[in-house]
């Protein structure tokens, strides 16, 4: 393994003033907010601004309040957004401090000296600029321009994709598919011929029996349904919690499975035994809507809950108990597919059960089941039509994946190494807003795919690892000092929402649509983003729907009508036609099979950890979002590093003792880069630990997060690839504790 | 009129957004904070229960930070809302070390600090931040002399208790069960 991440070369990221602002004059019009007078404060008379969040991909919209001297005071949520209903997570809340934070990236930095030597200097924008455009026309000149691919997980994404696509490449992978939510997009397609989508389109509100397998809302602060599941339980529903620890959810829950890791698919088809054989399913629903019933039937015929209870633990009693709970709110039941499913490699036939056990439940199209969502169509500003790319990401993959329905940001960064086998490998990366050191799994391919790149471009707000490894840095804005593009999101409602500057962008940062045009500019290809400037083009585009930017800067939020009426259109039994081969939601999928895959769901046995070894599972906590927030002055107050989760009695075997420092090691060898504080609680299974994931910096500019709690990415250096859509399985590593460090060698 | 509070435990998911809401709006300076969550898990695997609190001042009807100030800094304010007035505060620590609950502190500027109820918010007629942004909405703040108002009625319907009641403080915080 290589250790180049643990070299301690000076990065001179942080550090730059405000003094070497480039433009005089500010790039926005500040005057525009609404002034609120006088506002809640004492003595106090504010201003607000619309913005929608960025801290999560929930996107809930809010209002930034400024005081007279300019500076933004809070950030509360927009009382007309379906997404917040007037409501910010502590994430949400504590977005100020993404502003405040000192070590934020001041300036454009350009790598000095060798290539990976790790030093910088301080740029202007045009020579910045100037570096990438000259990377980029040499790679297209050598290799094509299909050998640069983009890295997003941020607003700004959509500005830097334009400009990718101008050039002439369409890779363009966001890590919220291949390392989250692909495999339930995947599963469900192929079950019901579209997606389960973001917002996720479960009608928790108004359900009688909400079942979660490993989803742990209230650590996992997604807005909406964690005020949903309050509203349905003060409602009277149940909750079923299916997870190996006891969650903040579990603790709410009227029954919670306490199952063995990796066992997951065994409970859900035993649950489609109970519901098939004792006759509970929804014959009507079944009968009209789906296609192989027969065929599941047969399948599942043998998979009792005592076939079931050998494999996951739970005792056959609680099976029938939850099978029939679930049945009896049928079809006011959610199985809720989860978000983060790439856990073993069999992750899209996990999901396909999921489907299919919601299916015969008839929750899908049904009150308290699956809604149908609608979204504004929303024209983006006109623009020629991009090049046609003569090769994508997938050309490296013939016959595999089939089913990906987006970019797998594994798979491009994969094929980034060399190999004899492919044509082109690729050569340049745009990073925008992700850590991909901390997002993509085995850390040492990371790095080799790096070490083989002519050009790296990271866009960020923060100093982060991965910026470490670039060759030019672009400090952007933060979300509360720009423009974005506007929000239109699927719900109930449809609804959109402006985001917009509440300050003057702090230091010599700048927004990804400024920096996008810039980019494009020097390589020719501005007339491809031919708007003078975002409220061109937001005004442009916001007319096309009947408003206006000016409109938008005073209510934020705009609701519209559906156009159809059909929220629920299962509930009356309506005729229906489902975009599958079949038309009707295929219990059986007919799509996997002619692709080679099992049709229905099979349980597949996944390795245990061997004696000594724990699972390492990984999750999150309220007040982080992935590594995101890890420096975030307000939000390191609440928790500033993370523990690992161990039950007493590995505990009492190891001697290990609450708030004792260790160092996990995997089964590859692997030790953390830092070590971790021990938590003993009767809150988890014997055969796993658990910790939040996110820190474990080793960025000494960081200076609230480097060096505190240890990375669960670190040991995620074993992955399952799902054959389906390439999902990365990261459920299936080991640990096993240390009590000192590894050694640290230097490359 | 007697401002109190209710925190519904089954409803709180301890995440913090009090905690950070109040800090905003009241300015709190990082590394302090006027409200906090406490979790206290009860049982052994896999018979577990988990009770989590949003904690704050009490504002006790019958104060010992208010009897112990001095300087009559600590005093009550409209409603029976526990308030110090920070230019009268001369940073003695007496109401500190009387608090049974443990929720003043020493601001960086010298005065005591502690929650106020958000009295300028409530005064406006609106919630305190801590309850105006809990996305459970396991918060409920009103006038325990008014049977119609929300508190009245959650407190009537429901099985509630306070915190160290031993203490005798008569606290106007309560956790719904």
């Amino acid at each position: 393994m290589s250790h180049t991440m643990n070299r301690r070369e000076f990065i001179k990221i942080a550090g730059v003033g405000a003094s070497s602002l480039a433009f005089a004059t500010p790039l926005f019009d500040f005057s525009k907010g609404e002034v609120l007078a006088p506002d809640t404060h004492p003595g106090m008379y504010s201003k607000r601004t619309p913005t929608y969040c960025e801290i999560c991909f929930w996107k809930c919209a809010g209002w930034v309040h400024t005081n007279e001297a300019g500076n933004i005071w809070k950030i509360t949520g927009h009382e007309d957004d379906p997404h917040s209903n007037g409501r910010l997570c502590p994430r949400g809340t504590g977005g100020v401090g993404m502003y405040n934070d000192e070590d934020r990236l001041k300036t454009p930095l350009i790598r000095t000296g060798k290539r990976g030597s790790q030093t910088f200097r301080e740029a202007s924008w045009d020579e910045a600029f100037e570096y990438i455009a000259d990377g980029l026309k040499k790679i297209a000149e050598e290799h094509g321009p299909e050998c640069v691919a983009l890295f997003t997980h941020g607003s700004g994404g959509t500005y830097f994709g334009d400009m990718l696509k101008a050039y002439g490449s369409n890779n363009i992978a966001a890590p919220s598919y291949a390392q989250c939510r692909g495999p339930r997009e995947v599963g469900f397609i192929s079950t019901y011929g579209e997606g389960v989508q973001s917002p996720e389109r479960v009608d928790i509100r108004d359900t009688r029996c909400l079942v979660l397998i490993g989803s742990h809302f209230g650590e996992n602060m997604h807005n909406g349904p964690v005020q949903e599941i309050s509203q349905a339980t003060g409602k009277g529903a149940s909750i079923i919690t299916v997870d190996p620890r006891f969650s903040t959810v579990a603790s709410k829950s009227k029954f919670w499975l306490p199952i063995k890791p990796a066992t997951d698919l065994a409970l859900l088809l035993a649950w489609m035994h109970v519901i098939i054989y004792e006759g509970l399913y929804d014959k009507e629903y079944v009968e009209k809507y789906t296609y192989g019933f027969e065929d599941l039937k047969a399948h599942v015929a043998g998979m009792t809950p005592e076939w079931a209870y050998g494999i996951t633990t739970i005792k056959p009693e609680q099976i029938r108990a939850t099978a029939r709970e679930m049945a009896n709110a049928s079809p006011r039941v959610i199985i809720h597919p989860g978000r983060h499913v790439t856990w073993y490699g069999d992750d899209t036939q996990r999901l396909r059960a999921v489907a299919i056990l919601n299916a015969i439940l008839g929750s899908w199209g049904r009150r308290g089941g699956y809604y149908y969502p609608e979204k504004v169509s929303f024209k983006s500003y006109p623009h020629p039509p991009f090049p046609k790319p003569k090769r994508t990401w997938k050309d490296a993959y013939p016959g595999q994946y089939k089913l990906a329905g987006l970019a797998l940001a594994s798979g491009i960064c994969d094929a980034t190494v060399p190999t004899t086998e492919r044509d082109c490998s690729f050569k340049g990366w745009i990073v925008n807003g992700t850590n991909l050191i901390h997002t993509l799994p085995n850390q040492e391919n990371t790095l080799k795919a790096i070490d083989a790149l002519d050009l790296m471009v990271v866009i960020d707000t923060m100093p982060m690892e991965i910026t470490g490894y670039a060759d030019v840095i672009l400090p952007e804005c933060t979300y509360l000092e720009r423009y974005d593009s506007i929000r239109v999101s699927p719900h109930r409602e449809p609804t959109i929402a402006l985001r917009m500057p509440a300050a003057e962008p702090k230091y010599n940062t700048k927004p990804a649509w400024w920096m996008a045009k810039g980019i494009a500019e020097k390589l020719g290809l501005g007339h491809y983003l031919p708007w003078k400037n975002i409220e061109e083009k937001l005004d442009w585009e916001l007319k096309q729907v009947g408003t206006s930017l000016q409109e938008m800067k005073r209510i934020g939020v705009k609701k519209f009508e559906r156009e159809y009426d059909d929220l629920y259109p299962m509930e009356d039994l309506a005729d229906f036609e489902f975009n599958t081969n079949t038309g009707k939601i295929e219990l059986y999928s007919t799509a996997m099979e002619d692709e080679g895959y099992d049709p229905l769901p099979k349980y597949t046995h996944h390795e245990e950890p061997p004696y000594g070894y724990y699972r390492l599972n990984y999750g999150r906590a309220p007040m982080h979002t992935f590594s995101r927030t890890a420096n975030n002055p307000n939000l390191t107050d609440l928790m500033d590093e993370n523990s690992v989760w161990v039950n007493p009695k590995v505990a009492k075997g190891w001697d290990l003792k609450n708030d004792q420092y260790v160092w996990l090691e995997n089964q590859d060898g692997v030790i953390t880069k830092t070590p971790i504080k021990v938590r003993v609680t009767e809150r988890i299974r014997f055969d796993s630990v658990f910790v939040v994931h996110g820190f474990g910096h080793t960025n000494r500019h960081l200076s609230r997060a480097n060096g505190r709690g240890a990375s669960d990415a670190d040991l995620i250096t074993r992955v399952h690839t799902d054959p389906v859509m390439g999902g990365t399985g990261m459920r299936g590593n080991f640990v096993t504790f240390r009590f000192e460090a590894g050694e640290e060698v230097s490359s | 009129m007697r401002y109190g509070m209710a925190v519904d435990t089954l409803k709180c998911v301890g995440c913090s957004d009090c905690v950070v809401a109040c800090q905003t709006e009241n300015d709190v300076p990082i590394g302090y904070c006027r409200d906090w969550i406490v979790e206290k898990t009860f049982g052994s695997y896999p018979e577990l229960q988990l009770e989590i609190r949003s904690e704050r001042c009490n504002h006790c009807a019958n104060a010992p930070c208010v009897r112990t100030c001095p300087t009559e800094a600590s005093h009550y304010g409209p409603g029976g809302v526990v308030l110090v007035e920070e230019n009268e505060c001369i940073g003695c620590k007496a109401c500190i070390t009387s608090c049974p609950y443990d929720a003043r502190f020493v601001h960086p500027e010298g005065y005591v600090d502690k929650c106020t109820f958000c009295i300028h918010r409530v005064e406006k007629g609106q919630n305190p931040a801590c309850v105006s942004v809990c996305p459970t909405h396991a918060m409920i703040f009103g006038d325990m002399d008014d049977p119609n108002s929300e508190l009245s009625k959650a407190m009537a319907t429901r099985k509630w208790k306070a915190l160290i009641p031993e203490a005798g403080t008569d606290p106007k915080v309560f956790y719904l069960l």
